[in-house]
């Protein structure tokens, strides 16, 4: 199971930019790395990030291989009421991890 | 590239005094001594001070959740440690009475799990194994590194500190010759450090993970074309009691972020 | 002996250490080649389609030297006022010299309140970073940063 780190404001005012933050553990193989014996070693990295307020989606990311191992992102929202976030990994092959955090907005 | 490296260690190699012979290489003197986070750059230690950010912080979640778990174990770490294990890290490697051994934070847990929690061994380098221990050094986070030396220890101190001394591999370098004598120096696009483990278990960028002592000292060791030691060798407990008491003094930074 | 020449020069000490080191050098490059300039434009365009491309509004903040290729922090600030009738719609990032140009994409709106995304990036070398912000107009910006990615002192194979 990966290890995930999400920082949301437990409380915001109405209208309020707030900043999101989420981390999941995952290598991001790239595909372009070979092993001690010189074998290839497969690409196998998170490929989808979605992020709902309410169930309403306001922010997605697409990674390549190119993005770090452990996965980091920050980004921003306007708080409108109170409810959960959600954050959404999927992987290449389909696999799916997430985890939420609930808000209050006054 | 690969040759201006190799030319580098062959002129540090070059410079080297013998360890056993009447010029020895010194110790770094008391007030000299900094740890490996002075080394990185701004941005490198921002992320060891971010503590969300801060990758290794994903091995230290994990682990708080497998201290409390009784999955595969007859009991929880919690349920004998309620109050955590604070401090403790900060003194490891230390004798355990009932065996005389010198023993490390990944083999005390190990025996725990034996002893109290009917439970496997966990692998040297396993996730599991990795994330207690990145839990329990977090735990001794900014606390000075005290570790005993006396007594049954006295004889595993001088067993690593005659590894760290002794000339070895290809490149025939000892550790004192990058961490003593030339620390501080450029190796390519590195500033060498003083070869410190205060920060470990530690987020090391060139792993992409979370990595313990052990596989620092194997890289070192790979590093200078020696034959690295397997994990969790007793040589290596000793070199790790070495380098603690060398480091006396110093903050514990697990989990510290590393290049 | 003096000024004897060297009947074997392909032979010489030089050459079969020059020759040594080329091969540990090929055995540390990734499988495939780095992707060149051109590869970069097409990954842009296959995300963005062939629309001109304008300098600005896009501020990159990265270290100027990064100490390993495998974690660099990206932050990046577009200009906008984020309101329902003016957002930044999407920001890409782009490297000239990975294997895969296109690093990382992301999808915003006028619910972000604040055009500002943060990652980390793995860069295989030196290179100018580029990113491309996509209006709620259609138009695209763009903002480059230079980085310097030094080399680790000890290999690891």
């Amino acid at each position: 199971m990966a290890s995930i780190r999400l920082s949301v404001p437990s409380k915001a005012a109405s209208g309020d930019v707030i900043e999101l933050k989420a981390l999941i553990q995952y290598p991001m193989e790239s595909g372009y790395r070979r092993g001690s014996r010189g074998e290839a070693i497969a690409r196998d990295i998170i490929t989808k990030f979605e992020c709902t307020y309410d169930g309403e989606v306001i922010f997605k990311a697409s990674f390549g291989p190119g993005v770090a191992a452990n996965p980091f992102l920050s980004f921003h929202t306007v708080a409108t009421k109170t409810g959960t976030i959600t954050f959404k990994w999927t992987h290449q092959h389909g696999e799916v991890w997430s985890d939420s955090a609930e808000i209050i907005v006054t | 590239m690969i040759r201006i490296a190799l030319a580098a260690l062959i002129i540090i190699s070059a410079c080297g005094r013998q360890s056993a012979g009447p010029d020895p290489i010194p110790e770094i003197n008391a007030e000299d001594v900094v740890s490996g986070y002075s080394f990185l750059t701004a941005e490198t230690q921002a992320l060891q001070d971010d503590d969300f950010a801060n990758p290794g912080f994903l091995w230290v979640d994990r682990g708080e959740r497998l201290f409390e778990s009784t999955q595969g174990v007859s009991q929880s770490c919690s349920s004998c440690h309620s109050d955590g294990l604070v401090g403790a890290a900060a003194t490891f490697p230390k004798i355990d009475p009932a065996s005389g051994a010198l023993i490390n934070l990944e083999g005390r847990i190990n025996m725990c799990r034996k002893d109290h929690q009917q439970a496997d061994q966990l692998p040297y380098t396993s996730d599991e194994l990795l994330s207690l221990t990145s839990y329990t050094a977090h735990q001794s986070r900014g606390m000075p590194i005290n570790v005993d030396t006396i007594g049954q220890a006295a004889k595993h101190l001088s067993a690593g500190e005659d590894y760290f001394f002794t000339r070895r591999g290809q490149f025939n370098l000892s550790c004192a010759q990058c961490h003593n004598q030339s620390w501080g120096q450029k190796l390519r696009g590195d500033t060498i450090s003083q070869g410190h483990g205060n920060g470990f278990p530690a987020y090391r960028f060139e792993w992409q993970s979370m990595g313990s002592l052990h596989q620092r000292l194997r890289d070192c060791d790979t590093g200078i074309r020696a034959e690295p030691l397997p994990y969790g060798d007793q040589t290596y407990v000793d070199v790790e009691l070495y380098l603690a008491a060398r480091a006396a003094g110093l903050k514990l930074e697990s989990p510290a972020v590393r290049r | 002996m003096i000024g004897k020449p060297d009947k074997h020069p392909d032979f010489s000490r030089r050459g079969v250490l020059g020759l040594g080191a080329g091969l540990v050098s090929v055995a540390l490059l990734p499988l495939p080649a780095f992707a060149a300039e051109d590869d970069m434009r097409a990954a842009q365009v296959k995300l963005f389609g062939d629309r001109p491309i304008n300098v600005g509004r896009v501020n990159l903040k990265v270290p100027p030297i990064a100490e390993n290729g495998y974690s660099v922090p990206v932050s990046i600030n577009v200009d906008s006022p984020m309101t329902s009738g003016d957002y930044v719609k999407r920001i890409a990032i782009f490297s000239p010299r990975n294997p895969v140009s296109h690093i990382a994409d992301f999808e915003l709106g006028p619910r972000s309140g604040k055009a500002e995304v943060s990652t980390r990036v793995r860069l295989g070398g030196s290179q100018i970073l580029n990113v491309i912000a996509e209006m709620s107009d259609g138009s695209l910006w763009s903002g480059t940063a230079e980085i310097t990615v030094t080399l680790a002192a000890c290999i690891i194979m």
